[in-house]
């Protein structure tokens, strides 16, 4: 599984994992964000495919992720109680879930937290994705809003209120922390969604689908014309994207404890942005560099967070102006101008020079 | 159905739409100069207005009429797009559309912020003190700064286009956005004419925001309703076409006030942003037809 | 001989504008026709509605006796009928070796979207590469390819799909003079040797009377005449429409 992997790749895989697997014991004050942080790094990569690889910039991923943790907390609620009454009666301080029901609820939940959202991909995709260019973005910034509004008026889901999500369940005969308690769950479930999206992506890419990824980017009308049918794969894309990004939005759910339709679950002028910004941060079209760039970020929230209370979102709006005036090629865009060699590109001035001739003897 | 019921409300949506047309129109305007001169959609548009609206809230908040703001909202807003465009939107001028949507994007979240900080985040209105008509026995309301934001957004725009027609800047601007090159060769400051064309639209979204400020209400959160209602006028109407951005700008006002009133007020900005999507897939289908792969 | 492409009655208006009308040609199996004629005359155009970029307005289109005017571009060049660009098209940032992958089609099943690219696809490339002479430029980026070289490029991609027919638009024009005997003799061989049918328009009349077998030649929207090259030169209309008093 590992043969193909260089050195670099292998260093970060291992750092990746070193957090992963010890947060919970050494940096237990911080697993929360921590959790946020590969979730981070699945916005940024999954956000990637189209703004990235295909060259579609769309703020409207964020719809998938808002549709995933609505769906998740749902399906967690209703396997045991009506959906109406408990966000009527103010969640969790009138129902209880057992054990039994939390434990049915998670992977249901999950599960249709992505499924759910790569149909709505499939849909809206074959829709809007005939549109260019920054049609596409200010069409997807609209759809992104437009469903949070929806969410907003939908009494089932608690409106502009919101909704809870279950507790953490008591066990009798187990203390609370059993399984790591609710924080390492969620933590442990998010790290293992971003190996899971890693995996796949370094895979995809590879594949004649990144090939095509990366065609439709370069020259789309010349794609078509050559007879491949673009639009297949520019929706297969999408869904994928939905897909994990539906599951990322369950997880963000639990560990939030609390949805919103407008700041938490459709955010899409904060995490919908972030996740442009980050994958912009640490460079486009590369695997690696939305992971680097959601690191980074992450700092640069939490500091911001811890300082700047109050005034964070100015801060974080200067930054992003700031990032796409000076630094627009992001991190691995900048390594690789410096140092070619270490993308495997080869400048190669001889073969750029050499005259063109054709042997017309054979 | 309700506007079968009550047939007054039909023409209280509609003589609504107008009014509130208007304001979109005129921003529209703002925009699609930006975008036709400097091939930026301006996503700050929105919190230009509204920021506007609260330099005229402020001079209410004191207690003076709320109509000293105007002049006020319209040079500050001047001032600050001047400001804004030689920090920031120079940079990103020849760029990617993309990256001045972004940079745009990252200018709006900071005014906005920065608004909530400031004036807070309850929603807002300058009354005007101007009185109410009533018509047909009380079944049509209509106030009058209703009315006077009406001429003024019309009396507006007709200025921005004199000035544009007459005016030596204006007539630079206008060579500018038909072709930037030619225009730098025969020795247009293609520079300040992006830097007045910025001002000018800040100080258009200004004016309207006062107005919005006084007829409507303010929020620091609704700016970008106003940046996607005037990207679907400029869109549906074409760069640089005012009557066309006019008629468009009204046509949204009174499609919005019949949804309002149908659907009930708490649809009204979903239905905006759904609109936008089902434009923006109509008009791309519609062009696609017309695509070709030609030479 | 079987024709492979027939062209009857097509008509095709831009607006008001008729760019080709009641055009019909007929192209026999494994032969190269020329196309010639003065700009705007609607020939680019017949190319455009042959291989399915926009619907025609009336006539039919058939190749190999199948019926295209219905077919989509990407059904249409999965039949076999494929076509250059007169202002090339390529992948500007991609290297030639991955142009090339991309342009090898597959049979278009679902699954076929997430293959690996196999080998032989690589060596299959590489050899139709060092065919048009760019092998040596094989890991550069197209887009810093010289223009009569994306022109070649252009030509290796629709060739790595082992098409029917090709039609070119212009293969020779804004290429240096060596080059040009160069893509001539390629051309030749592309038609001799893997016995692909050719369908050319082309300005340079040298390239053209040595080339083709049969010309026709388009005026005003309409087939002007046709007939072998030497009575296409010495055709009355043709020389008032288009080649002058010069030939």
């Amino acid at each position: 599984m590992f043969a193909d992997f260089d050195k670099k790749e292998l260093t970060g895989l291992a750092f990746l994992l070193f957090l992963g697997i010890s947060t919970p014991y050494l940096f237990s004050g911080y697993r929360i964000q921590m959790a946020e942080l590969f979730l981070f790094m699945v916005y940024a990569s999954t956000w990637n495919i189209q703004g990235g690889k295909m060259g579609y910039n769309t703020f409207g991923n964020i719809v998938f992720f808002g549709v995933g943790m609505y769906v998740c907390a749902s399906t967690q609620i209703a396997v045991a109680f009506p959906l109406g009454e408990w966000t009527a009666a103010g969640g969790y301080k009138t129902f209880v879930h057992t054990p039994q029901q939390y434990f049915l609820g998670i992977p249901l939940g999950i599960l249709l937290a992505g499924i759910v959202p790569a149909i709505i991909a499939l849909i809206i995709g074959s829709a809007l994705l005939v549109l260019r260019g920054h049609y596409f973005a200010i069409g997807t910034l609209g759809l992104g809003i437009a469903s949070g509004e929806f969410a907003t008026s939908l009494e089932i889901i608690g409106g502009g209120q919101g909704m809870t999500v279950p507790f953490w369940p008591k066990v009798a005969g187990l203390p609370h922390t059993f399984l790591g308690g609710g924080v390492n769950f969620f933590f442990t479930l998010s790290f293992l969604l971003f190996l899971a999206v890693f995996f796949f992506l370094r895979w995809l890419y590879k594949t004649r689908f990144g090939l095509i990824l990366t065609a439709i980017r370069d020259n789309e009308d010349k794609a078509e014309s050559m007879g491949i049918p673009t639009m297949h794969y520019k929706v297969t894309g999408w869904v994928f994207s939905a897909f994990f990004m539906g599951i990322a939005g369950g997880i963000f759910g639990n560990i939030n404890g609390y949805i919103e339709p407008t700041e938490v679950a459709f955010a899409g002028a904060t995490v919908g942005v972030f996740m442009v910004l980050m994958t912009i941060l640490g460079g486009k079209g590369t695997l690696w560099g939305p992971i680097i760039g959601a690191f980074i970020f992450q700092l640069f929230k939490e500091f911001f967070w811890t300082y700047f209370l109050g005034w964070q979102l100015v801060a974080l709006g200067a930054l992003i102006i700031g990032i796409i005036i000076f630094f627009p090629e992001g991190i691995m865009g900048m390594l690789r101008q410096k140092y070619p060699a270490l993308f495997g590109e080869v400048v190669d001035e001889e073969a750029r020079l050499a005259q063109v001739t054709i042997n017309t003897d054979d | 159905m309700i506007l079968l019921q009550a047939p007054f409300l039909n023409l209280q949506a509609l003589l609504d739409g107008l009014m509130v047309g208007a304001i979109f129109a005129f921003v529209a305007y703002g925009m699609a100069l930006v975008w036709g001169v400097m091939n930026i959609i301006n996503i700050v548009q929105g919190e230009f207005v509204i920021l506007g609206g609260y330099i005229t809230f402020t001079f209410y908040k004191m207690g003076l009429s709320p109509f000293i703001g105007i002049p006020f909202s319209f040079l500050l807003l001047f001032c600050l797009g001047f400001l804004i465009y030689r920090t920031i939107i120079f940079r990103v001028v020849s760029r990617d559309m993309f990256i001045s949507i972004l940079a745009t994007f990252g200018i709006s979240i900071v005014v906005q912020q920065l608004m909530n900080i400031g004036f807070g985040s309850q929603v807002e209105t300058a009354n005007s003190g101007l009185g109410t008509s009533f018509l047909f026995d009380g079944n049509i309301t209509l106030s009058h700064i209703k009315i006077f934001s009406f001429i003024v957004c019309l009396l507006g725009a007709s200025a921005v286009i004199y000035f544009m027609k007459t005016s030596k800047l204006g007539r630079a601007i206008r060579a500018t956005a038909q072709n930037a090159r030619a225009a730098r060769i025969l020795g247009v400051d293609t520079e300040k004419v992006y830097c007045y064309t910025y001002a000018i639209n800040a100080a258009i979204c200004g004016l309207a925001g006062s107005l919005v400020a006084m007829t409507y209400t303010l929020h620091p959160y609704i700016g970008l309703p106003y940046t996607v209602r005037s990207f679907m006028i400029v869109i549906v109407a074409g760069l640089g076409n005012f009557p066309a951005v006019l008629a468009s700008g009204l046509g949204l006002g009174t499609i919005e006030e019949f949804s309002a009133y149908t659907l009930g007020q708490e649809y009204r900005i979903g239905f905006v942003f759904l609109m936008l999507v089902l434009i923006l897939v109509y008009r791309s289908r519609k062009l696609a037809k017309k695509r070709e792969y030609l030479k | 001989m079987t024709k492979i492409l027939e062209v009857t009655d097509v008509s095709k208006a831009y607006g008001g504008v008729k760019a080709n009308e009641d055009i019909s040609l007929s192209i026999d199996q494994g032969s190269i026709v020329g196309l010639i004629g003065p700009n705007g005359s609607g020939k680019t155009t017949l190319f455009n509605s042959i291989v399915g970029a926009h619907p025609i307005d009336k006539g039919s289109i058939k190749f190999n006796n199948e019926e295209l005017s219905t077919l989509t571009v990407d059904q249409i060049s999965r039949r076999g009928l494929l076509r250059t660009f007169q202002q090339t098209k390529i992948y500007g940032q991609m290297t030639c070796m991955m142009n090339m992958k991309i342009s090898k089609k597959l049979t278009g099943k679902f699954s076929d979207m997430f293959q690996t690219i196999p080998k032989e696809v690589e060596e299959e490339a590489e050899q139709i590469l060092s065919f048009v002479g760019l092998y040596q430029k094989r890991n550069l980026r197209a887009g810093e390819l010289s223009f009569g070289q994306q022109k070649l490029l252009e030509l290796a991609m629709a060739l790595i799909n082992a098409p029917k027919m090709l039609i070119l638009d212009e293969p020779t024009a804004g290429i240096n003079p060596t080059l040009i005997n160069g893509i001539v003799d390629r051309l030749i061989k592309v038609n001799k040797k893997y016995n692909i049918t050719l369908f050319v328009i082309e300005h340079n009349m040298r390239v053209i009377m040595n080339l083709a077998q049969k010309i026709y030649c388009m005026a005003y929207g309409r087939i002007l005449a046709e007939g072998k090259p030497e009575e296409i030169k010495n055709d009355k209309k043709v020389i008032d429409a288009y080649l002058g008093a010069a030939h």
